[in-house]
């Protein structure tokens, strides 16, 4: 079940100079959405004439607002910030498939990297037992506090050494001895590819949040595709990114 | 009291309104927002004798008011869509329209066969796809392998075959006029643009298969003018789109000389597109006292 609704915008504010947190009043499309899950926002503008693909950040059910965090990235996510509060969007979710938690499991790694963070905030704060975050960045973290008040332990990595661990999010994990026993990641392909093989080698079936190019968002297009070869399957599908995924399970990806 | 329904090559429509092939899936997708019995036909995403795998990704790049796409025809096949997706559209009073593609006239006349067993009103033979290397575009830029692909396929069915047009070809009145020789009982155009765009930050193509096709509201006076164009010199029925995003835009079509009109890359920019189109058209045949489409269709001299 997915809904379209005319959401008006509560909170839009500037994390850093490219990246912002927008609150949408959404009404109980918010009670129907899980961690990992996405929005349709569209621009509304003539020129522009496809939505963009943007993950759910947080949740609060009761209040019927999702948060979500975006990068801008072009003209559409540009058009985004410079809404105000009490502006309307229009947004179609939630779509695809979340995370699953994994039963049973008692320290959960959540690998973030870049603007692939934001999704990890509400799985952090579903999960149960214990979850440390792992962080890679080029130099400015973001949510990194969001996470500590969500009781995660939290280290970051970034790429030119300003802060925390001098390297990617893969090299840190394997210089402080990660270890857990489920692990939930989003971010750059490369990265996921790298996670994806730190995690098998360590016995953990890898949740990894991709993504692709995408025109409709529900899987009518065929655009948004990954080449996936599902446990038993004789040889690789491209599955669509908006429906079957955004999450896949990491040993199912085809690298390349 | 108007009358919206319109006949295509035998087959009545409640009223003018289908969607284009491929951005529509084959209904499911879009039936928790658009009303399916509201659509005059459903036409859905090409498929083939057997399951394709399409292009690698990306497929997808936004343009000044339209898209590239390079799907390739990604598709599980007609064996699939027989069982899975004919009995889901058949609960909707709307009529069935099944794009068909092949690689070489043996595996479009194999399509059509198979699909001719099933449950469905038209066909729409795609030799217009620019995204796949063999078939595809190939039949459709040439007169006379059109003509031939047209002849060949009408052995295997029964059903009323539309054939879909590429508009990257010089002069398409000829191309229409070597399917109707061929036997075709229904034209639909246009299929997309051959199209390009290029990263200039990493200094490559957007799209991994370099070219695609070029749609959205960007291309529709080139498609108003060619519906114009094969109106003129065909009798067969036309199934006009490329770029209709509002019924205004529909009743362009229709005037240029289109009996019916296909929405497409609208449907992802408004999943309800559809239906305000259908209801923009009625409320316009109720002010303007058109009882029919009858009255407007190639009004344009």
């Amino acid at each position: 079940m997915k809904l379209m609704v005319e959401s008006t915008i509560r909170r839009n504010q500037a994390l850093t100079k490219d990246i912002f947190q927008m609150d949408l009043m959404v009404g109980e499309l918010a009670r129907m959405a899980k961690p990992g899950q996405f929005l349709n926002l569209y621009p509304g503008e003539g020129t522009m004439l496809l939505p963009r693909p943007i993950s759910i950040s947080e949740i609060d059910a009761e209040e019927g607002v999702l948060r979500v965090i975006y990068q801008t990235v072009g003209k559409g996510t540009a058009l985004f910030s410079k809404k105000k509060p009490g502006q309307t969007v229009r947004v179609l979710g939630p779509l695809g498939n979340g995370f699953s938690p994994q039963t049973g499991a008692k320290h959960h790694l959540i690998v973030g990297g870049g603007i692939g963070v934001p999704p990890l905030v509400e799985l952090a704060k579903q999960l149960e037992g214990t979850v440390e975050a792992y962080i890679g960045v080029r130099s400015e973290p973001i949510l990194v506090d969001r996470l500590q008040e969500l009781g995660a332990i939290v280290h970051v990595a970034t790429d030119d050494g300003s802060r925390g661990f001098h390297g990617n999010v893969v090299q840190m994990m394997e210089a402080t001895g990660a270890k857990g026993d489920a692990l939930y990641a989003c971010g750059p392909k490369v990265m996921l590819r790298f996670v994806t093989k730190w995690a098998l080698e360590n016995n953990i079936r890898p949740q990894v949040s991709m993504e692709e190019r995408m025109a409709c968002g529900i899987g009518a297009c065929v655009g948004c595709v990954v080449k996936i070869k599902k446990q038993g399957e004789t040889d690789w599908q491209y599955r669509k990114v908006c429906k079957d995924g955004p999450v896949f399970y990491g040993d199912e990806v085809v690298w390349e | 009291m108007i009358d919206t329904s319109v006949n295509v090559a035998g087959v009545v429509w409640k009223n003018p309104v289908t969607t284009a092939s491929g951005t529509f899936g084959s209904g499911r997708e879009f039936g928790e927002w658009v009303d399916l019995n509201r659509l005059g036909a459903v036409t859905v995403k090409g498929v083939a004798d057997q399951p394709w795998k399409g292009n690698p990704a990306p497929r997808i790049a936004e343009t000044y008011g339209g898209m590239l796409n390079s799907v390739g025809l990604q598709n599980p096949g007609v064996d699939y869509f027989i069982q899975e997706d004919i009995p889901f559209l058949r609960q909707f009073d709307t009529k069935i329209v099944v794009n068909l593609c092949g690689h070489t006239v043996e595996e479009y006349c194999a399509v059509a066969e198979k699909i001719s067993e099933a449950d469905v009103d038209l066909l729409e033979l795609n030799i217009s796809c620019p995204n796949v290397s063999a078939g595809g575009i190939t039949f459709g830029t040439d007169p006379k392998m059109a003509e031939y692909v047209v002849q060949e396929v009408k052995k295997y069915t029964k059903k009323p075959l539309l054939v879909k047009l590429t508009p990257n070809v010089t002069d398409i009145t000829e191309i229409a006029r070597a399917v109707e020789s061929g036997g075709a009982d229904g034209i639909s155009l246009i299929n997309t643009l051959l199209g390009m765009r290029i990263d200039i930050r990493r200094r490559q193509p957007v799209l991994a298969n370099k070219v695609g096709g070029f749609s959205g509201p960007a291309i529709k006076p080139v498609a108003v003018r060619m519906v114009y164009q094969v109106a003129k010199v065909t009798n067969l029925p036309i199934v006009g789109m490329g770029g209709i995003s509002t019924w205004e835009d529909a009743i362009e079509f229709i005037m240029a000389g289109a009996t019916a009109v296909a929405v497409g890359t609208a449907n992802f920019t408004d999943p309800l597109a559809t239906m305000r189109i259908v209801s923009g058209i009625e409320s316009y045949m109720e002010k303007e006292g058109i009882s029919s489409l009858d009255e407007i269709r190639g009004i344009i001299q």
